[in-house]
């Protein structure tokens, strides 16, 4: 690629900014094939995100931790608004939803195995809970989507949290989407369809329409499972001041709330780089709704989109968040994606570090499939200690963060900690331009 | 039999009774008076009970019901017996929309109307309506039945999987995907049984049978004005 572009920079051949290669290959594809791409992975265009933060470490106004010697509390209660039982995690990385269907039932062993390592939540998906994952996760979180696909009350009361979804981060306002070749016998089974169909799950929850509605399927859910565990709903970044102060309204224990370059396992790539607002932008619309109401920290918030390392973590939640959760990333930790595969990977005409066609359950790595030779490659024990050792190194990346800002538990970090590298994450962060005292949004 | 009073026990207090009993049943029959449109009822039993609702029910009545009899002796709000799993459930009166939304078995029988999106997701259950449903009834049904003595609204099975539905008068308009089928003498002998376990008087010979014509099971560029 860049020998070429080398050549014809020499030869003076230009390419267009609007018209480049990426843009001519879709149209292309688009005209031969008269349907529109449809992928995983989350946004691949550059937003303003968490690396137009940085943090103020503590010098003579402030004074700083020392590192290893002075504890920095790591641990976070979520649900404690009107659960009997809310969930203690150990970091305040959870791992996000992710369905068996779109993983593969290692995968999600795998993801079980290792959140419960550190002690945190994983999270089922479209597609109901499996033994495996049950079995494998300390806390599990138990999602209620619109699709219902294997919802049934004796898993909902096995469940540690609820979690509505009404959204996701890739996709506001879109529906799941399983494409043929991963329903198999048994995926086709927990969904009770046909298989090879290709699933579109709907969009909208079948008995509920606006959030009076869901205050009262809330009040059922509640019911249902005695008031024992947190209720969750998950909403895509868009409208987040709003929608925040809505489920609140509706009952919510926690709010989570996933940003555009949050991950999926398939949906229309317009889908993924053209809708919604990215996570940075989100988090200070949801905690000043919180604020406003008087329930910021009453109400957990849990953010994700995008998070990738311990300074992600430690940014969203000195806007305000009181946990994160991980998707992709935690694919990756678990070997999605990785060069030792590349060969294969070219096979299907993709690349190692570009593969996000995870709707067609070829996956070299074994992880966004369900074919049973591939699922073998992963092994579901391995995999999990990586991702254990990887959650290990976010919480103490964050920790160092928060010490060096002198504050002894990572929900003390705040939006004073913080300046914007350009103006666009000023605006959005709410915090000053570096070197300035000035942030954008709230003064002229 | 055992009685409550929901105008002076808490909907919480009668739905934990009657949680309890899943563990250890040690009464079948109960009754619950001044219902007076309450939401969620009878929700998430887990136990052969038979309850009998007094007055008109709010939302999700004996939602995610498994093994109960539940009868409303009156109207049901919204999502009556959504995601419920077996047992049976009868409205005497009406129903509003959404009634056995997703749910996965039993039987739900409605002797009055029903709304709109009545047995929408539906996931294995058997649902019969003494008379009317409204628009986009049986969208995306997976699999169970869905049978009208009444008439159908529009778009009735839109996006239709593999439930059968069975309406005896007319239909407004069909959804996407959605076509007439023959039916069968095996299609009659279920429907003569169903109608039968429902307590429905009615000729299996009078109804015509809807199912999805499976064009929509795999995504074709010549189906884009559809999706
Ligand atoms: C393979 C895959 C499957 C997913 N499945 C679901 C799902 O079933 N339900 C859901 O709410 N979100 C789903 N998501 C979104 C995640 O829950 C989460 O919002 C997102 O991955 C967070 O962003 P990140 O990937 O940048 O960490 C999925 C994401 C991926 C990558």
């Amino acid at each position: 690629m860049s020998d070429s572009n080398d050549l014809n920079v020499k030869t003076g051949l230009r390419e267009s900014a609007t018209f480049d290669a990426a843009t001519m290959t879709e149209i292309r594809r688009a005209a031969e094939t008269g349907i529109y791409d449809i992928r995983g992975f989350g946004a691949k265009r550059k937003v303003p995100h968490f690396d137009d933060l940085l943090f103020l470490g503590a010098s003579m106004s402030r004074y700083p931790l020392e590192g290893y010697r002075e504890k920095c509390n790591t641990q976070v209660t979520l649900g404690t608004r009107f659960a009997k039982k809310p969930i203690v995690i150990e970091t305040p990385v959870t791992i996000a939803g992710m369905s068996f269907g779109a993983l593969s039932a290692n995968a999600k062993e795998a993801l079980g195995r290792g959140a419960s390592a550190v002690g945190t939540s994983t999270t089922t998906g479209d597609g109901g809970m499996t033994p495996e994952e049950r079995g494998q996760s300390t806390k599990l979180v138990y999602q209620y989507l619109p699709s219902r696909y294997g919802m049934n009350p004796d898993d909902l009361r096995k469940a540690d949290a609820i979690e509505v979804v009404l959204g996701q981060g890739a996709k506001p306002g879109g529906g799941g989407m399983l494409l043929g070749q991963k329903i198999t016998d048994r995926v086709a089974k927990m969904r009770t369809l046909p298989m090879g169909v290709d699933q579109r799950s709907a969009c909208r929850h079948p008995d509920w329409t606006g959030p009076d509605d869901l205050a009262i399927k809330i009040q059922e859910l509640r019911e249902i499972t005695d008031w024992q565990v947190p209720i969750y709903i998950k909403v895509g970044a868009t409208r987040t001041y709003y929608d925040v102060k809505l489920a609140v309204k509706a009952g919510a224990d926690v709010i989570v709330v996933d940003g555009m370059q949050g991950g999926t396992a398939a949906t229309q790539e317009v889908f993924i780089e053209h809708v919604g607002i990215p996570t940075m932008a989100a988090i200070p619309q949801a905690v000043q709704a919180l604020q406003e109401m008087g329930m910021h920290r009453k109400v957990q918030l849990i953010v994700s989109g995008g998070i990738r390392n311990g300074a992600d973590v430690a940014k969203a939640m000195a806007l305000g968040a009181d946990a994160v959760a991980i998707g992709t990333a935690a694919l990756i930790a678990l070997g999605c994606n990785h060069p030792k595969w590349d060969e294969e990977f070219k096979k299907i005409g993709s690349a190692a570090g570009y593969y996000d066609d995870y709707h067609e359950g070829k996956d070299p790595a074994g992880i966004s499939t369900q074919d049973p030779e591939l699922s073998k490659r992963l092994d579901p024990v391995e995999a999990g200690h990586r991702l254990a050792n990887y959650l290990r190194v976010l919480t103490m990346e964050a920790q160092t963060l928060a010490r060096a800002c002198g504050k002894n538990d990572l929900r003390n970090l705040e939006p004073e900690d913080l300046v914007a590298l350009n103006v666009e994450a000023a605006a959005m962060a709410r915090v000053p331009l570096a070197g300035t005292s000035w942030i954008p949004s709230q003064s002229y | 039999m055992k009685t409550f009073d929901l105008t002076t026990t808490s909907l919480r207090d009668i739905n934990q009774a009657l949680h309890e009993q899943s563990s250890e049943c040690t009464e079948r029959e109960w009754k619950i008076t001044g219902a007076k449109g309450n939401h969620n009822i009878a929700c998430g039993l887990d136990q052969s009970l038979s309850v009998d609702i007094e007055g008109h029910a709010g939302y999700y009545c004996a939602g995610m019901n498994k093994k109960a009899h539940v009868v409303v002796h009156g109207n049901a709000g919204q999502g009556v017996a959504e995601n419920m799993m077996s047992g049976t459930v009868r409205v005497k009166g009406q129903a509003s929309q959404s009634a056995g939304a997703t749910a996965h078995g039993g039987l739900l029988v409605i002797e009055g109307d029903a709304g709109a999106r009545c047995g929408i997701s539906m996931k294995g259950v058997e649902i019969v309506v003494g008379g009317n449903v409204g628009h986009m009834s049986c969208f995306m049904g997976q699999a169970g039945a869905l049978v009208v003595c009444g008439d159908a609204g529009d778009a009735l099975g839109d996006s239709l999987y593999e439930t059968q539905i069975f309406v005896k008068g007319s239909v407004s308009s069909l959804g996407a995907d959605c076509i007439e089928k023959e039916m069968r003498q095996e299609h009659l002998e279920y429907l003569t049984d169903l109608l039968n376990r429902a307590g429905v008087d009615e000729d299996p010979k009078d109804f015509k049978r809807y199912g999805s014509a499976r064009q929509l099971y795999n995504f074709k560029v010549d189906n884009a004005s559809a999706y």
